[in-house]
């Protein structure tokens, strides 16, 4: 059998996601994708679920990617990601790389999820990470399992009847832990140096770990791309988006939130997504039902 | 029936595409209260921020779409951001 390199040439490293690709301006997705592959190094091989990524990377005939890529379909990304280890063990080449599947909110949490869900039971040695634009942006914007609360998408829009999404954040983290698998972590990309560390960490473990990383979408959210990295540290700061590590199952680390506690009301102003609720003297209630949610956030993971 | 199984791209080959073109705003390094912190270059979605030498930094003005997220969060303030006339 001829023996193929699995891995790109180690000079390339510095940046594995090359420029061109076709994201929008100030796209967080993009650079989460590049922090992630920055950490992991050359020696991966990654799969992706259709969405955003896979539509500004791959622009046929034209790649972005400088390690080896695989897009099947929007719901088997996890699945692909499983016979590539596998293939990989039963030629023996498993030490010659780690495999690395991705995916979006969407084709995670929702068309995803029972590849993923398999993946992570069958303990295949992969780190899933999800990037967490909160809608399905690629399509136009309609809400997935895990848009927050109160946002407007297309498909859950505001109006005299509605203040938008019905529905609370998908609790992601817990669902991927209560496989029993060893590594959950959730980051944003606002803080890059923790997405190194956290990727070269759930590297560094055997079996499946689950990873979610916070990407504005400068589009969908309605914000100026200019803040992407603002907005982000924002989520962070007032707790609607908790960052922590789970080791088998038990919560071991947490960024805590900053003293004295940011409103949510901050984070909100600065998005479209969530302009309806400042309209009216009745938003101000649904405001302060996005502060429970932060604060509930805030105590459940220890973040004060 | 010869099947060609899946689209194969060549790696790296999207630098082809001069998303440069997009740009509104175009970024202006000044190079001089820069403090060498690199936060234009980790934070750059396009990958387009290179270190020339220490505390100097530079953008490609090939690929950088004018984001403005360098300027907004260069530590020191050494990056302004102005309208782009073509």
């Amino acid at each position: 059998m001829s023996t193929t390199t699995l891995t790109a040439p180690k000079e390339q490293s510095c940046t594995l996601l090359a420029s061109g690709h076709t994201a929008c301006t100030g796209c967080g997705e993009a650079l989460a994708a590049k922090l992630v592959l920055g950490a992991a190094g050359s020696d991966i091989i990654v799969t992706d679920a259709t969405g955003c990524l896979e539509v500004f990377t791959t622009r046929f005939p034209q790649s972005s990617w400088e390690v080896p890529f695989i897009h099947s379909l929007f719901e088997n990304s996890a699945a692909v990601a499983s016979g590539v280890e596998v293939a990989l063990k039963a030629l023996g080449r498993q030490n010659e790389a780690k495999v690395i599947a991705q995916g979006g909110d969407g084709g995670t949490a929702d068309i995803g999820l029972q590849a993923l869900s398999g993946m992570l039971e069958r303990g295949h040695d992969i780190l899933y990470v999800c990037y967490d634009n909160e809608a399905y942006m690629n399509t136009g914007v309609q809400r997935s399992g895990l848009t927050p609360f109160d946002c407007m998408t297309t498909t859950s829009p505001c109006g005299e009847l509605s203040w938008g999404n019905k529905h609370n954040k998908k609790d992601m983290p817990s669902i991927a832990a209560a496989h029993g698998i060893p590594y959950v972590a959730t980051a944003s990309v606002a803080f890059p140096k923790d997405i190194e560390n956290k990727v070269k960490k759930a590297l560094s473990i055997t079996g499946p770990k689950y990873m979610q990383i916070h990407s504005p979408c400068p589009l969908g959210w309605r914000s100026n791309p200019q803040l992407t990295i603002k907005v982000a540290k924002l989520a962070v700061q007032t707790g609607l988006y908790p960052i922590f590590e789970m080791e088998n199952g038990k919560v071991t680390k947490v960024r805590k939130v900053t003293t004295p506690k940011t409103p949510v009301e901050e984070y909100l102003k600065i998005q479209g997504r969530f302009a309806h609720l400042f309209k009216s003297p009745k938003g101000k209630e649904e405001i302060q039902k996005i502060q429970e949610i932060a604060d509930r956030n805030v105590e459940k993971y220890g973040l004060a | 029936m010869r099947l060609d199984l899946g689209a194969i791209a060549k790696a790296g080959t999207s630098k082809a595409n001069q998303t440069g073109s997009w740009r509104n705003y175009k970024p202006i390094f000044h190079q001089v209260k820069c403090i060498g912190c690199g936060l234009c270059k980790i934070y750059c979605p396009e990958g387009c921020v290179t270190m020339i030498e220490k505390k100097k930094y530079t953008v490609d003005y090939t690929y950088c779409k004018g984001c403005g997220i360098c300027a907004e969060e260069c530590s020191s303030s050494d990056i302004e951001m102005i309208v782009e006339e073509k």
